[in-house]
Formats: C-alpha cells, sequence, structure tokens
C-alpha cells in the first residue's frame, strides 16, 4: 500500500518536474532548449549516487547480520541504480550530439559514470549466475562494497587521465551562476526521481520477498 | 601474529610446490604471452613506430589478458578433493588464506610479466635494461592491485557456473584504474622521464592496492564460505 502511495506521489511529483522543465524554466541563453535535458540528467546521477549509497548500507548490513532483509534492499537500490546510471549515459549522449558535435567522447565524467555503469551491470551479472540465497547475497555484498570503494579510485584515475591527455577541458569556461527558476525546476525535478527511485525501491524489496521459496 | 603470517606462508608454499611440480598454470601462461606478441604483431602490422606508440598499453593488455586465464585459476585447485572444506575449516583468521593466494598470483604474474617483457624486447628489437628499474616499480604497484582484485573475485567465480564468463565481466571494470595508472606511468617510464614525472599515477597505484587490499582482507572470509 505504501508503496502504491509513493508511486502516485511520484507521477505527481513528475508530472509537475516536466511542467517546471518545460514551461517554468526559461529557454537557456547560449544552449538553447538543448540546455533542458539537464533537467533528467542532473536529477538521474544524483539518484544513482543515492542507490549506489543503499547498496553499500545493505551489503554491509548483510555481513554483519546475515538477515536476507539487507540483502533485498542492496538488491532493490542496484537495479534502479544501473536503470539511473544509464538514463544519465543516455541524456548525456543526446545532450553531447548538438553540444558537442558527437554522441560520445571520453570526457572525464562521462567515462568515470560508464565504468560505474559497467561495475554494477557486472554486480547485477553475479546476482544472475548464483541460485543459492545466502552465497548469493555474500558475494554480490563483497562486489557491492568493492565497486563502492572503488568509485572515488574510479574517479580521480579517469580525471587524470582526461587531464593529462588533453589539458583544456571540453566544458570550456566555468559555468556561470544558475538563475532561480532553473534551480527551482532541477529542485522539483530532482525530488520527483528521488519518489520515482522510492517507489522502485519499495515496489522491488516486496517483489524480493514474493519471489524467496519461504515468503514470511 | 607470526602464525598469521606462518599460514600465509603455508598456502603460498602449498602452490609454489604443487606448482612446480604439475606445471600446470605457468607453462600455458608463457606460451600464451608468446601467443598473445604475434596477435599484437599480426594486429598493428610491421611498422615499428606504431608498435613502439602503443607500447605501455600493448604490455599492460598482455598483463591483463594472462592475468584473466591466470588469476581466474586461482581457487579451482581448492575444489578438487574437498580441500575447499580444508581452507573453510582452517583455525584462525581466514585473511591470511587471502594474503598467501595473493602472494602466489604476484609471483605468478613477475614470472608472465617477465617473461612478456623478455619476448617484447627480443621480437620487436627494443630495449628496456635502462628504464628497469622504474619498470619494476610501476609493476609491482600495478600488479599487486590486479592481483588484489583477481584473487577475490577468482574466490568467488571458483564457485560459479559461469565462471570463465563471470571472471572478468567482475574483474575487467573494477581494474580500470589500475590499468589507467599503471599504462600512463609505464609510459612516462619508458619515454625515460625521471620516476618522479608520475608520482600521481604512482601514489594513485599505491591508494587503489591498499583500498582493494584492506576490502579483500576485511571480506574474504564471507567468499571462502563457499
Amino acid at each position: 500500500m505504501a508503496a502504491r502511495a509513493l508511486g502516485w506521489l511520484a507521477i505527481v511529483a513528475l508530472v509537475g518536474g516536466l511542467g517546471a522543465a518545460l514551461g517554468y524554466a526559461p529557454r537557456e541563453a547560449v544552449q538553447g532548449n538543448v540546455q533542458r535535458i539537464m533537467y533528467l540528467h542532473v536529477p538521474a546521477v544524483l539518484t544513482a549516487y543515492l542507490a549506489f549509497g543503499l547498496v553499500v548500507v545493505g551489503s554491509v548490513g548483510y555481513l554483519l547480520t546475515r538477515r536476507p532483509g539487507w540483502d533485498r534492499m542492496a538488491l532493490a537500490a542496484a537495479e534502479p541504480g544501473v536503470l539511473f546510471t544509464g538514463v544519465t549515459i543516455v541524456s548525456g549522449s543526446i545532450w553531447g550530439k548538438p553540444t558537442w558535435g558527437t554522441w560520445w567522447t571520453w570526457d572525464a565524467r562521462l567515462t568515470s559514470t560508464a565504468v560505474l555503469f559497467l561495475v554494477y551491470v557486472g554486480y547485477l551479472l553475479l546476482r544472475g549466475m548464483v541460485e543459492e540465497p545466502d552465497r548469493r547475497a555474500r558475494y554480490a555484498a563483497v562486489v557491492g562494497i568493492l565497486g563502492a570503494a572503488n568509485i572515488p579510485i574510479v574517479h580521480f584515475s579517469v580525471k587524470w587521465w582526461r587531464a593529462l591527455h588533453q589539458p583544456s577541458s571540453i566544458l570550456g569556461p566555468e559555468p556561470s551562476p544558475v538563475a532561480a527558476p532553473i534551480m527551482v525546476a532541477l529542485l522539483v525535478n530532482w525530488v520527483a526521481f528521488t519518489l520515482l527511485f522510492a517507489y522502485f525501491f519499495a515496489k522491488r524489496i516486496e517483489i524480493a520477498r514474493l519471489e524467496e521459496p519461504h515468503a514470511g | 601474529m607470526s602464525t598469521y603470517a606462518r599460514r600465509a606462508w603455508m598456502i603460498l608454499w602449498k602452490d609454489v610446490l604443487t606448482e612446480r611440480r604439475s606445471k600446470e598454470s605457468l607453462n600455458a601462461l608463457v606460451f600464451f604471452s608468446l601467443l598473445l606478441l604475434f596477435i599484437f604483431q599480426f594486429a598493428l602490422g610491421p611498422d615499428r613506430a606504431r608498435v613502439e606508440a602503443a607500447l605501455p598499453g600493448l604490455l599492460w593488455l598482455g598483463f591483463i589478458l594472462a592475468g584473466l586465464l591466470g588469476l581466474g585459476r586461482t581457487f579451482l585447485i581448492e575444489r578438487e578433493n574437498e580441500c575447499w572444506e580444508g581452507l573453510v575449516l582452517t583455525p584462525g583468521d581466514k585473511s591470511a588464506i587471502y594474503l598467501g593466494k595473493l602472494a602466489g598470483n604476484v609471483l605468478v604474474m613477475a614470472v608472465v610479466e617477465a617473461a612478456l617483457l623478455v619476448l617484447f624486447a627480443v621480437f620487436f628489437g627494443l630495449d628496456f635494461t635502462a628504464a628497469l628499474p622504474q619498470l619494476a616499480i610501476v609493476l609491482t604497484l600495478g600488479t599487486l592491485g590486479l592481483s588484489a582484485l583477481g584473487t577475490l573475485f577468482g574466490a568467488i567465480a571458483a564457485q560459479v557456473r559461469a565462471r570463465e564468463l563471470l571472471f572478468p565481466v567482475l574483474l575487467l571494470p573494477a581494474v580500470v584504474p589500475v590499468l589507467l595508472g599503471s599504462v600512463s606511468a609505464t609510459q612516462t617510464v619508458l619515454l625515460g622521464q625521471p620516476l618522479g614525472e608520475a608520482a600521481p599515477w604512482l601514489k594513485l597505484l599505491a591508494a587503489a592496492d591498499l583500498i582493494y587490499l584492506v576490502v579483500g582482507i576485511l571480506t574474504f572470509e564471507f567468499v571462502l564460505e563457499g
């Protein structure tokens, strides 16, 4: 029931977010309408980080307590996390085509997000390959923890790798201060995405519980 | 502490002894390195300048491909004769087993890397001798990170049916920072620049090694349970 309420709340917030992104927020002066992809892109990546944070919490929780609830939490966060990372990459790519003139460039943030995506796709593949619940939960927890511990290392390595090859970033000069309506539209969408994630999360936990052989 | 070190040492000794008598992995891995060299040559063509430009990347591509085969086998030997149960029943901190296995993997990788370097030197007419001490430092840091990840994932993959598929799927994305750092530092060293030029990369590799080691030591007991 709580999940259903969350779902409706998320729909309302998403409609509001869409209105804010397309109607309320002004047309950006330099980039034009293309900039509006940001209202999808930034909330998606923030939500993905939230999700991977929850994966770590669930993973550590499982290894410490061995309660299946923690593992369900890690799983329920990881799947939408991968989804939102995918949305981040695809929306960034669609933005990059008119702005940079290419679908893909080995930009630092693009690359490290892609690596993050691959790490957690590997995590989900691992989950799919192990049948026995306790073993699956343990292996997944270890990979989930390692993946999170690796995030800062990946971030810096990719950043330096680009910096050493190509001194000036494609993004060019410092971004100018953001106008208030843009900020508001961004916030509304961020809340909407977080609600949507919460709905996916709650629903996935429900499903995971039903999937278990001895549902309690 | 000394019993801890002794346990790790015994795992290493057991694996070295087994390998020395069976020569199961090393022979094949060195031969595999030779095959890689031919593949690289055919892929890049006869132009020597191209090989030299791509050399740091090629070297690490070779190490990682050999590592995918070698490191993925780390725990397979324990699946026979119920050795795995023996490991689980070992008294004391299980991370000693991880460190012993890790040391064995570092040794295997060191042999493969030395072989690949010699093969590159011979077949492409390269001279590594001037850069060898600096190169050794880069290789040590990179190999430690690669092996720390490979040992942990190898233990996981050993118990999974689609092992050959799962191991690279887990290892390759995680090893990206090690690859970036090692290739860049190797490039600096091979260009004859002082090691200080690569200092940020060496620090990054050291930090990565440390993080992988700590995670491996802390989580290995949960993997070993089988």
